[in-house]
């Protein structure tokens, strides 16, 4: 089947097989290996993705249900060189070792702040419960998140998921994640 | 060039590898591709013991886009034993131990059979086509039934399913009193027997590889924590030449022990690629991970401790089942035996015994896994003096402390003849009390216990140390090991004033990028940004033995110093000449060689750029300041800390939450205070989910039914709490650093630390001990007085609390 899918900006027009999973459809047609897959149960958030806006575990879509969607993973979220807040807020904090689930706790966290812009410790924590890391203990994850949200309260405006998109739109801005 | 005006060591810098991985600019393995690539899947087998009668893969061969199609027989010849480093005693029976099973099957999830295909969906296709008849034998599972007298047997040509028995014994090796003089003359005898459940290190990057051997060297890449191991090994296994072979370890994902291994996909990945003469690549699924990656723990302890009346303990014995799985793997075998010189942890114990049986049954092999020995010898004594805490109506961390070597008498010879450094108990423990609230945590317990409230306070302690820095090469020689403990470091000084650093510890999100350019800075003052540290590739590092054992820093590092050392001798030799004065009068500090009592100097990378161009040196002197250095220590390193848990346990439904956690551990000097803080927060989740959370279950064929992350319940943020931190400070004096190692401390301490607090909190039920982990189910059973011990109630699958809901976690 023929799909169209903007991904961090870019359209990619192919053909995929039916069974073919978005995430898969991700890193090895499209090239976007910062999005990894950590198991086969949905149940590790590794592969996590926004699509349309809204954080998904890019495992249990279907690549041809995102026909015609618009896909932002963790490559697509620093503009200008600059990092998305919640990106420099991993980075500040300490909130990953080696890293494999930081694109999708990125992205969730994302999804988290636009959904509670002004969340507090154990809701941090739930909003997380779908990302496993095996190495932080998440206690730095917990204080990255808190600490991005610091950040983006001053400016009301964009919240980190309308950047993202924002970001999506503009793929002449794109920088930094992109290859 | 600038000076560094702060010191580097000791900055809470944050790390320079996060650039990358926070904007998905990684190499995992599974990432990278090469023209031509094929894909490998593999057949595993269903039962865990049988013998293949037949395997028909013609109709495989036949599928769309495959390439080959490869059994056990089709690669006998080519495919080896896969290696074990260690066999722990000289008349130690091992199995052979193909990649691909020839004609037995002894674990559920072993691999018999490979198809290659063009595409990775084309290959796990290919695999329904293959039929295999398998003739079941009976399976061994349970650790006691296996060493009994008329049990079946795992290995038949082994004859036996006890692999080694390894003892140590204080009187025997002169270092300590008898122990059973000792039991017989106790006034109190304090024993158990403790579980260590089957554990998966379940590290969130699967495993992969790819093996490329188009080149003049054949390339392997490999998500490993070893790749100079892995070289060795993988020559030594197929008979490839070493160098004829190049490993890297691209970016890798965090290991936890579990990609210390040369595993069966390596070998045939590495054969089949030969063979084919074709580039191939293999992404494990995370079933086939947590089915067939190595697994942890899984030991029985028998345990007798003797003390006197007023406190005093007076001997441990110690012994051990410790469940091997089908086959020795790479350290199988001395997992266990890594623990033997830990039960007495810090204690003054006169006399001591261990004895470990090393037994094979028919569930996945066993290896390292974060602490490896070291967890399941804290666990032992931690949760010990507890029960005689108890047993005397004492203050626990009193009792500790009346049997704890005094900071006053380090360095102190312990009854197994280790020689602890360095170490403080008290401040430690003194830190972390107040920070917990201890007595305060005390009086509300008291208060609920009088109230009968529904919700029970427990408060647990642990008090551990470890060794790490693995190891002193002649202790390893001693234990057998099969190779050595010293580490090796590169430093090249460029022209331009940038420094490159080599090392043989392979980083797998420990942060040695950023704690090796830290040093690095500080001792030849330059700029932390104008390090660069290479490591993972045989090519560009090679010569190490990598990352486990909390050894990188103690180890490791201490190689970067000494070849920063050899640097600056070759330095002041040039810059003496540059300036027309003596070495002797030469004065270095912030990258400067300055002139002794006068204002004249020249920087360490002017010396660099005058020995590039060469034109003007000393007589004999070598144009280059680059330099290397092997570093063996010549002991390892203590680090203890002092842990405290408070968990609050509903008595109604035996739900355990953790309301307070702190601790306060003492690593020695710090080069990185937040890496060491990540490296507890992730070490604590790891014990307490062992405590908690994780158990790899079998059932009764011997089928793994925690193969899912549905089923095999990782904590998720929600289940765990907030840790409190902090650290006392007492420099190691084994190396020069003073650092003594963080990775295995948080795991080590913490299981005991937590199941004290749940036993504690119902103890006055009767209830003086509950099986790992300690699911609602099993507390809730020990409190209303039915079994705990192995086999009894939350031993199904998915019996820790984890988040999973009825969604299974998906969002
Ligand atoms: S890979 Fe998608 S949830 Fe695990
Ligand atoms: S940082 Fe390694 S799994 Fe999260």
């Amino acid at each position: 089947m023929r799909i169209t899918v903007t991904v961090d900006g870019t359209t990619y027009r192919d053909e995929v097989a039916p069974r073919q999973l978005l995430v898969h459809h991700l890193r090895e047609a499209i090239g976007k290996t910062g999005t990894v897959v950590g198991c086969d149960t949905s149940n590790c958030g590794a592969c996590t993705v926004h699509l349309d806006g809204q954080s998904v575990k890019s495992c249990s879509v279907l690549a041809v249900q995102a026909d015609g969607a618009e896909i932002t993973t963790v490559e697509g979220l620093a503009r200008d060189g600059v990092l998305h807040p919640l990106q420099q807020a991993f980075h500040d904090n300490h909130a990953l070792q080696c890293g494999f689930c930081t694109p999708g706790m990125i992205m969730q966290s994302i999804d988290l702040l636009a959904d509670n812009p002004d969340p507090d410790e154990q809701a941090v924590r739930h909003g997380l419960k779908g990302n496993l890391c095996r190495c932080t203990g998440y206690q730095n994850i917990v204080r990255a998140v808190l600490d991005a949200a610091q950040r983006l309260r001053p400016d009301p405006a964009p919240t980190g998921a309308t950047e993202a998109t924002e970001a999506t739109a503009t793929p002449g801005e794109l920088v930094g994640g992109e290859r | 060039m600038t000076a560094t005006i702060e010191p580097e060591v000791g900055r809470a810098r944050p790390r320079k590898e996060d650039a990358r991985l926070v904007t998905g600019r990684t190499r995992w393995t599974d990432n990278l591709t090469v023209p031509g690539l094929l894909h490998l899947a593999f057949l595993r087998s269903p039962v865990a013991h049988a013998k293949i009668t037949s395997i028909d893969v013609e109709a495989a061969r036949r599928a769309p886009g495959v390439v080959a199609v490869f059994t056990g027989r089709d690669i006998a010849d080519a495919q080896g034993s896969l290696p074990c480093a260690w066999p722990v005693t000289a008349d130690q029976v091992a199995p052979a131990a193909p990649s691909l099973a020839v004609d037995q099957v002894n674990f559920a999830g072993e691999a018999v059979a490979v198809v290659v295909a063009r595409g990775k969906a084309e290959a796990h296709d290919a695999l329904e086509a293959i039929d295999v008849d398998y003739d079941e034998l009976p399976v061994v599972l349970d650790l006691r039934a296996a060493i009994a007298e008329d049990a079946d047997v795992v290995h038949p040509d082994l004859g036996t399913n006890r692999s080694a028995h390894w003892v140590f014994d204080s009187a025997e090796a002169g270092t300590g009193g008898d122990v059973e003089q000792a039991i017989a003359e106790a006034e109190v005898l304090i024993e158990r027997t403790y579980r260590q459940q089957r554990l998966i290190p379940a590290f969130m990057e699967p495993r992969s590889v790819l093996v490329d051997p188009t080149g003049e060297q054949t390339t392997v890449w490999s998500a490993t924590q070893i790749p100079h191991i892995l070289r060795l090994m993988l020559a030594l296994t197929t008979g490839v030449p070493e160098h004829k072979l190049r490993v890297i370890a691209p970016d890798v994902g965090g290991g936890f022990g579990g990609k210390l291994q040369v595993t069966p996909e390596e070998v045939v990945a590495l054969v089949v690629a030969t063979r084919l003469g074709k580039p191939v690549k293999w992404t494990e699924s995370r079933s086939e991970s947590l089915l067939s990656a190595h697994h942890g723990r899984d030991q029985l302890q028998r345990l007798t401790l003797a003390a006197r009346r007023d406190g005093t303990v007076t001997g441990l014995k110690v012994d051990l089942l410790a469940d091997m799985g089908a086959y020795l793997r790479l350290v199988t075998p001395g997992v266990p035996i890594l623990g033997a010189f830990m039960f007495n942890a810090i204690y003054k114990f006169p006399a001591y015994r261990f004895a470990c049986t090393n037994v094979f049954t028919t569930k996945t092999p066993t290896d390292a896994y974060r602490g490896a020995g070291r967890p399941e010898a804290t666990f032992a004594i931690e949760r010990l003096m507890d029960e005689l805490a108890a047993e005397l109506g004492r203050d626990p961390i009193e009792l500790r402390e009346q049997n704890w070597i005094k900071h006053d008498e380090f360095p102190f010879t312990t009854v197994c003849g280790l020689e602890y450094d360095s170490g403080n108990y008290e401040a430690a423990t003194a830190r972390a009390k107040e920070l917990f609230g201890y007595d305060e945590l005390r009086a509300e317990q008291r208060e609920r216990r009088d109230r009968g409230d529904s919700v029970q306070l427990g408060i647990g302690t642990s008090t551990f140390t470890e060794m790490c820095g693995l190891a002193p090469s002649r202790v390893l020689g001693s234990l057998s090991y099969g190779a050595g403990g010293w580490e090796h470091a590169a430093i090249r000084m460029l022209p331009s004033g940038k420094v490159e650093v080599v090392t043989g510890s392979s980083a797998h999100g420990q942060g040695h990028e950023t704690a090796w350019s830290q040093i690095v800075a500080d001792q030849l003052g330059v700029p932390f940004e104008d390090v660069e540290v290479l490591h993972g590739d045989t090519q560009s590092s090679p010569k190490g033995l990598d990352t486990y054992g909390s050894r990188s820093l103690t180890v490791g590092a201490m190689a970067v110093l000494k070849a920063g050392e050899k640097v600056i001798r070759k330095a002041r030799r040039v810059a003496a000449h540059m300036m027309e004065c003596a070495e002797d009068d030469l004065e270095f500090t912030g990258g400067r060689f300055t002139v002794r009592g006068t204002e004249r100097s020249t920087g360490i990378t002017e010396v660099a750029l005058a020995v590039f161009a060469a034109h003007d040196l000393p007589d004999g002197v070598e144009p280059s300041l680059d330099s290397a250095a092997t570093f063996d220590p010549d002991n390892f390193s203590f680090p203890h800390g002092t842990h405290l848990c408070a968990v609050e346990v509903d008595t109604e439904t035996g739900f355990v939450k953790i309301r307070k956690y702190v601790c306060v551990d003492d690593v020695g000097v710090v080069v990185n205070p937040v890496i060491v803080e990540g490296q507890v927060h992730g070490g604590l989740a790891q014990g307490i989910a062992q405590a908690l959370y994780e158990e790899a279950v079998h059932d009764e064929s011997g089928t793994l039914t925690t193969g899912t992350f549905a089923d095999y319940l990782l904590p998720s943020a929600v289940d765990l709490p907030h840790f409190d931190t902090d650290r006392t400070e007492t420099p190691s004096t084994t190396n020069q650093l003073g650092v003594k190692g963080v990775g295995e401390a948080g795991t080590i301490a913490s299981t005991p630390a937590v199941v004290n607090a749940v036993v504690d909190a119902v103890r006055h039920f009767g209830v003086d001990d509950i099986q790992m982990p300690c699911t609602p189910m099993r507390v809730w059973t020990a409190i209303n007085g039915g079994p705990t011990d192995a086999g009894g109630p939350g031993g199904e699958a998915g019996g820790g609390l984890g988040s999973i809901d009825s969604t299974g976690g998906a969002l």
